[in-house]
């Protein structure tokens, strides 16, 4: 599966968990207005953590939290050259 | 054996008078030279340092500097005085060497209890003969005790200091024995009391051997003990008397329970005990009483004791109705975002899946919320197979919606993982990192 359909995978399994009303999912989706709260994103963290092996905003300092879906899958690809 | 004999022996053969004045490391392998060791030694050495047999090096060191040891006492090679700077090395045996004379055995002697339950390096607690035995009531009849501590630790100490100074005998634990050999053992000795931790007897209950035995008093103590297993031990053993103490290497035994419900009454605080005063501030509980130990060993050493003399026990409790229940420990609680999680309130969630054995929930370093909740788990029985995968992703949804319907949703476990086995300290209690 790309990191990008594991990440939508996983926001949506965590969504449905909470009982989230998730805004439609798209790259230019801003992450603030997902539907998602910071609880939600934390468990996504660590989710994609155990799947792809990599917590990016743990290992580089220089990481802001991304404004977008898009910006947030592009750190995990980042991280997983 | 009959500790009768050392009125005319002793098991250090004549060395007895060199230890005046020592700090002295307690360390035979065996539990029984221990003993002899230590009820030779109170009021020659200024201090016992009561070591059991499955402290690391490494800790041993830290111990021995702290403690000031300048003696050792052990009953074969190791640990190695040498490695340890120690300068005096005695021999003790449990074959006892004829004495007419002994030396005055005038002092206070401090013994160094090590605390348990955490993986550092253990705090060293000071007590004395006066503390360690002002919880025990000499009684009526020759109970014949067993435990499954190791009596180096304060819950075994108790037990030991209860057959010697009650007048009844006590089957001492072996370290590594199967469950079943050591209560075919206690059985074969006729044992009315026996004491463990919740864990201990879990794995009693959970073998097939829990029957061998007919104890006339069934003990826990060491780690909070809940319902499910007061409940199921009253169904294993319904003539026994049914108790759970609460006691602490720190403040000593605090209250016992024997209404076969988890917590504690709420009379018991401010009415406390008679001899222990009890108080909960900032919801944890505080003990007071002459069975504390005096504070802890070592320059930099945090105080125990607050300025009216009473030891936090850093247990949490929360009040419903006319009881207390424990909540959890204080130095456990995971922070979610500002909100507060005990682990031992989600483990309970966990464990009520029939299929779960045990779980240990901790802290997972979030970027987000600082930390976020994560699990592991026991289960009864693990799938094989080729339907493995399946079958435990569907164990892992069950386990979450049973966390969503019983938790706030910052209490679920955001990733649970399956393990074969979770971690427990030779002391019988779940070993949480601390």
């Amino acid at each position: 599966m790309s990191i990008q359909l594991t990440v939508f995978s996983e926001i949506e399994k965590i969504a449905a968990q909470h009982h989230k009303k998730l805004a439609p999912l798209s790259g230019d989706t801003v992450l603030m207005d997902s539907g998602l709260d910071s609880l939600c994103f934390a468990v996504l963290v660590a989710r994609l953590e155990d799947q792809l092996g990599v917590d990016p905003f743990s290992t580089s300092e220089e990481v802001s939290f991304p404004v977008t879906l898009g910006d947030f899958v592009r750190v995990y690809e980042n991280a997983a050259k | 054996m009959a500790f009768t004999g050392l009125l005319k022996g002793s098991s250090f053969g004549r060395r007895l008078g060199d230890f005046q004045g020592r700090s002295v490391l307690v360390a035979p392998r065996d539990q029984l030279t221990a003993a002899l060791a230590m009820i030779e030694l109170d009021g020659i050495a200024r201090r016992l340092v009561i070591c059991p047999s499955d402290v690391p090096p490494d800790h041993l060191r830290a111990i021995v500097a702290t403690a000031e040891v300048d003696a050792i006492v052990s009953d074969c090679g190791t640990p190695d005085p040498e490695a340890l700077g120690i300068p005096l090395h005695i021999r003790c045996s449990t074959a006892l060497a004829a004495q007419d004379e002994f030396p005055a055995a005038s002092r206070r002697t401090e013994w160094v209890l090590l605390t348990s339950g955490t993986t550092g390096v253990p705090k060293l607690v000071a007590h004395d003969v006066a503390s360690l035995t002002a919880p025990i009531k000499a009684g009526a009849g020759a109970p014949v005790w067993g435990t499954f501590y190791d009596i180096r630790r304060y819950g075994g100490l108790q037990i030991f200091f209860r057959a010697v100074v009650g007048g009844g005998s006590l089957i001492l634990s072996s370290a590594g024995e199967p469950v079943a050999e050591h209560l075919a053992r206690l059985a074969a000795r006729g044992v009315t009391h026996l004491s463990g931790t919740p864990s201990h007897w879990w794995r009693v209950l959970m073998g097939q051997a829990a029957q061998a035995i007919a104890p006339r008093y069934v003990r826990l103590s060491g780690e909070i003990a809940g319902q499910a297993v007061l409940d199921n031990l009253r169904a294993a053993y319904p003539r026994a008397g049914l108790g759970h103490a609460y006691a602490t290497t720190e403040a000593g035994v605090g209250f016992e329970v024997d209404d076969g419900l988890e917590g504690f009454p709420a009379h018991f605080v401010a009415a406390g005990d008679g001899d222990v005063d009890i108080r909960v501030e900032d919801g944890s509980l505080r003990l007071r009483s002459a069975r504390t130990a005096s504070g802890y060993v070592g320059t930099g050493a945090p105080a125990l004791l607050d300025q009216n003399g009473f030891v936090d026990t850093g247990d949490m409790v929360e009040r419903r109705g006319a009881r207390y229940y424990f909540v959890g420990r204080k130095d456990g609680i995971i922070n979610v975002g500002g909100l507060k999680v005990h682990p031992e309130e989600v483990e309970a969630v966990i464990n009520r899946h029939a299929g779960v054995q045990g779980s240990l929930v901790k802290a997972r370093k979030s970027p987000i919320t600082g930390a976020i909740v994560v699990a592991d788990v026991v289960l009864k029985e693990s799938p094989d197979g080729r339907d493995a995968g399946p079958l435990t992703a569907a164990m892992e949804r069950e386990i979450i919606d049973i966390c969503r319907r019983d938790l706030a949703p910052y209490k679920v476990p955001a990733a649970i993982r399956f393990v074969p086995a979770l971690p427990m300290s030779a002391a019988g209690k779940l070993l949480r990192h601390g």
